[in-house]
């Protein structure tokens, strides 16, 4: 569930996360091994040539299609559902109407990887994104669910089982491909980002219900269809898919809108002279940092982004604006009215009642604080402090609140707050 | 829409009867009196050897309504009797089995799904009734060009056919049958009940019958039934994630009522008067023609023509009596503010503008700019006409409401100095068809349709 305002942070993140060195090792590890099964796949193909062409044609024009139509968008994992859900399918094909097929899991692999690459020219081309991680995914994934169906099929172990039973068993194979690509995935953002593993994991986790099981059921069914049917079955069996991809691309498409629209309104209070320009934004992007690093996952790290972007919204409702917008010298109880002025206005949007909770209660002790609402109020004090402090401002604000009352700022969050600092070189942006 | 007429009730009957005709396994049974319903059922099932597929595929239809409804609620669009998730079920059925027997297997899920609505019995005939003939008629023409026999054979380029004119025939009963329970219960004009019904719905149910065709085919292979099943996963859940779509979008729609809800709070107007400039904006740039997109941005602007006004100090807002030279400059920059504010949203696009020149005037007395004519945006021309429209016909704190009529007067007789013409000539046309019922909070709650042009269809007899 990344964002538009936290891949502000993302990509600090990323550079932060690139200086060490044992966290490139995965990622260096796993692009050797798909460069390897690339090259040992290649020469097997060369050595035997490609065997049953027409079908090989189909599916890598397929997979190559598939790659085309990939776009990346906020909050969606699988980008290019119909190129996964041809790539396994081709894995785990055994028959083409009704004849028993014959290339092995070296061509899969071959084919696959040439087809990707080949749909992946005009993304890059037009710069979009790192492709060679997805490619990596491809293809250690395709190589993995046709390396354990292929031989089992050649050797005929497969024909014991019974035709519903064999569908079951091509499910069942592609839900593990599937899971082998989630460890991976995860595995190449904790690398990138330098995030923890086990959010990730369960971030990408958390998808596989969702477009997981849509992928596999289609690369099941892609499978069976072609054996009854023949290469018919591909352009006409995909539509499904597309239809899982277009309403996915609509709901990113609103998702962004809708985030937008709460960026505005918090922005509202900024533009009322309320608060100093750019610190909702701020505070946001900061508090996902933080939150990551104190291993929040993907729903609470939008709940606690919205929360962010909208936590001064109880100034609103003031009739004389405080004091350069700082909260965080005010007195608790007055804290508290904003607060709970806040928690009213988010409950009439519809960013929902986490959310609203979390705003309502960020003045609240730190004992009886939400961690998300823990984090707003470090980091917008931290923010408060900084804003105008000149150069020496981030390490005298990180030394205030750590001296602070007890019961004022939750000590770890603090913590955690340094060490994302610490981590971005202290060189986030103060003046928005 | 509580109460149904009897013409209507007289409708849903004879549509009921004819699907019972549909259902009698030999169609020369019109008129006779029908059989003892057990027996009739029996023979039914026994009349062919897939009985089994029946069963079997009325509790797939049964279980997707069942989990559409209660998974997803208020997701199920009003215009469609059928869960979208279940038509690849029925056409399934269709391409599969004899038509008596495929127009068996919606009946159990819609018998027993539960209608919120009143008069629930009606309704739960009406639904029933509607999917029978069409689905009777699908199969009817799938055997009656073959189509049985190449699914059967799994022989694909050649089952296509069959396949396609049977959606086709689907989609035009329910099409046929929908609009006309809309011009008997709803009044709706025949020519508006049926227009774009079935061109509408042919692209989607195109879709589900190449998987109601896949699942068919996969049934009939060695790989049986459950291979059929894994058809449904992936309709399965792009429902949910058009579910979501909506959901979300509605969260969109809250947040932005939220943001004017303040506006006007601050503002001490009539509640919703920012809504009703975003539905007069609306009715204004549908009246010019414009496309759908544009018309729904404009009503957004129109909804937010006033955001800006979060930055004025409320005591301006709020002061009575004259203000001072200095606070009325004040209080004039708040287009300036909502321009800003507003910046981040992209999907406004151009409309934007409208926002920043809403209070220009056509001969350049206006401000932030004092744009001439032409000069001045036309999104923003047709929202300080529906803002003068609503201004003057709500209650103010210095200013009682005026009627309609002499509201569009005093318009009609700025035209040209302060207003486009063109665009308040659209305002008296769009008022004369439609009239003016101002809704505080528009979409409260329903599931977002794709157009705002079917908010009036929603509570029609089908939900």
């Amino acid at each position: 569930m990344t964002s538009a305002a936290v891949t502000g942070a993302g990509a600090r993140g990323r550079t932060a996360g690139r200086r060490p060195g044992h966290h490139r090792r995965p990622l260096v590890l796993i692009h050797t091994a798909a460069g390897l099964t690339v090259a040992v796949a290649l020469a097997a193909t060369v050595r035997s040539g490609v065997l049953e062409r027409p079908l090989a044609l189909a599916f890598g024009v397929f997979v190559a299609v598939g790659e085309l139509s990939r776009w990346s968008g906020a909050g969606v994992r699988e980008a290019a559902p119909l190129g996964a859900a041809g790539a396994l399918a081709f894995a785990l094909l055994g028959e083409n109407a009704g004849h028993p097929t014959q290339h092995g899991a070296a061509q899969v692999v071959a084919v696959v990887a040439g087809a990707s690459l080949l749909g992946c020219v005009p993304h890059v081309a037009r710069g979009r994104g790192p492709v060679l991680d997805h490619l990596a995914r491809r293809v250690l994934t395709v190589a993995f669910a046709a390396v354990c169906f292929q031989p089992l099929h050649d050797g005929g172990v497969l024909e014991r089982f019974g035709g519903p039973a064999y569908a079951l068993l091509l499910f069942a194979l592609l839900v593990l491909g599937v899971l082998c690509d989630v460890v991976l995935a995860a595995a190449l953002a904790h690398a990138r980002t330098g995030w923890p593993y086990g959010p990730l994991l369960r971030d990408e986790l958390r998808a596989v219900p969702g477009i997981g099981s849509a992928v596999c059921a289609t690369g099941a069914v892609i499978a069976l269809a072609v054996a009854v049917v023949g290469l018919w079955a591909l352009p006409l069996f995909s539509l499904p898919l597309l239809l899982t991809q277009l309403a996915l691309r609509r709901y990113a498409a609103v998702r962004a809108t809708s985030r937008q629209t709460i960026a505005s309104l918090a922005r509202a209070t900024e533009i009322a002279g309320y608060t100093p320009p750019g610190h909702a934004r701020r505070v946001a992007a900061l508090g996902v940092a933080v939150g990551r690093d104190l291993g929040l996952s993907g729903p609470e790290l939008t709940v606690l982004e919205y929360a962010a972007l909208m936590h001064d919204i109880g100034q609103l409702s003031l009739v004389d604006p405080v004091p350069a917008g700082a909260t965080a010298p005010l007195s608790v109880r007055e804290q508290r009215r904003i607060a709970l002025l806040g928690g009213a206005v988010v409950r009439q949007t519809g960013a929902g009642e986490q959310v609203a909770a979390v705003v309502e209660r960020q003045a609240d002790p730190c004992a009886e604080q939400p961690v998300a609402a823990r984090i707003v109020r470090v980091v917008n004090a931290y923010d408060e402090k900084v804003h105008g402090a000149g150069p020496g401002g981030p390490l005298t604000a990180l030394e205030e609140l750590r001296l602070a009352a007890a019961g004022e700022y939750a000590p770890e969050v603090v913590e955690a707050l340094a060490r994302v600092l610490a981590r971005a070189s202290l060189t986030l942006p103060v003046g928005g | 829409m509580e109460a149904i007429p009897g013409r209507a009730r007289l409708y849903v009957g004879c549509v009921a009867l004819a699907a019972l005709v549909c259902l009698a396994p030999v169609p020369a049974v019109a008129g006779t009196p029908l059989p003892d319903p057990s027996r009739w059922a029996a023979g039914l099932l026994r009349a062919d050897s897939s009985s089994w597929a029946v069963i079997l595929l009325a509790a797939l239809y049964a279980a997707g309504r069942w989990a559409a409804r209660t998974r997803f609620p208020g997701s199920l669009p009003a215009a469609s009797p059928v869960a979208p998730v279940v038509h690849p079920v029925l056409l399934a059925g269709a391409f599969l089995l004899p038509p008596p027997a495929a127009a068996l297997v919606p009946l159990p899920g819609i018998l027993l799904a539960r209608v919120e609505q009143r008069p629930a019995g009606v309704r739960r005939l009406w639904r029933a009734a509607q999917c029978v003939p069409a689905v009777w008629a699908a199969a009817r023409v799938h055997g009656t060009l073959g189509g049985r026999d190449t699914v059967a054979a799994c022989a694909v380029p050649g089952a296509l056919l069959p396949a396609a004119a049977a959606v086709l025939v689907y989609c035009a009963v329910l099409a046929l049958l929908d609009g006309g329970i809309r011009v008997l219960a709803e009044r709706v004009p025949a020519r508006r009940a049926w227009r774009g019904r079935f061109s509408r719905s042919l692209a989607p149910l195109a879709v589900h019958g190449l998987a109601g065709l896949m699942m068919a085919v996969l049934w009939h292979s060695p790989y049986g039934p459950v291979a059929a099943l894994l058809v449904l996963f992936p309709m399965g859940v792009a429902w949910w994630v058009f579910a979501q779509y909506h959901r979300e979008r509605a969260a969109h729609h809250a947040t932005i009522r939220a943001l004017v809800q303040a506006v006007d709070i601050k503002d001490g107007y009539t509640r919703g008067h920012s809504e009703r400039v975003g539905q007069a904006s609306m009715m204004i740039a549908r009246e010019l023609g414009m496309d759908e997109r544009r018309i729904e941005v404009l009503r957004f602007a129109g909804i937010l023509h006033d955001v800006g006004k979060l930055g004025v100090p409320t005591r301006l807002l709020r002061k009575d009596g004259p203000l001072t030279p200095e606070e009325r400059c004040v209080i004039e920059l708040h287009p300036e503010y909502g321009h800003e504010i507003t910046r981040g949203i992209t999907f406004l696009g151009e409309a934007r503008s409208a926002i920043l020149h809403h209070h220009e005037r056509l001969d350049g007395s206006g401000y932030p700019y004092g744009l001439v004519g032409r000069q001045i945006p036309e999104p923003a021309r047709v929202v300080a006409v529906a803002d003068a429209f609503d201004a003057m016909t709500s209650t103010r704190s210095y200013s009682r409401a005026r009627p309609v009529a002499v509201a569009l007067e005093e318009l009609g007789r700025c035209a040209g100095t302060q207003f486009d013409p063109r665009m308040v000539g659209a305002l008296v046309r769009a008022l004369d068809r439609h009239g003016w019922h101002p809704v505080v909070t528009a979409d409260e709650g329903a599931p977002a349709l794709p157009s705002p042009a079917s908010a009036g269809d929603r509570r029609g007899v089908t939900r």
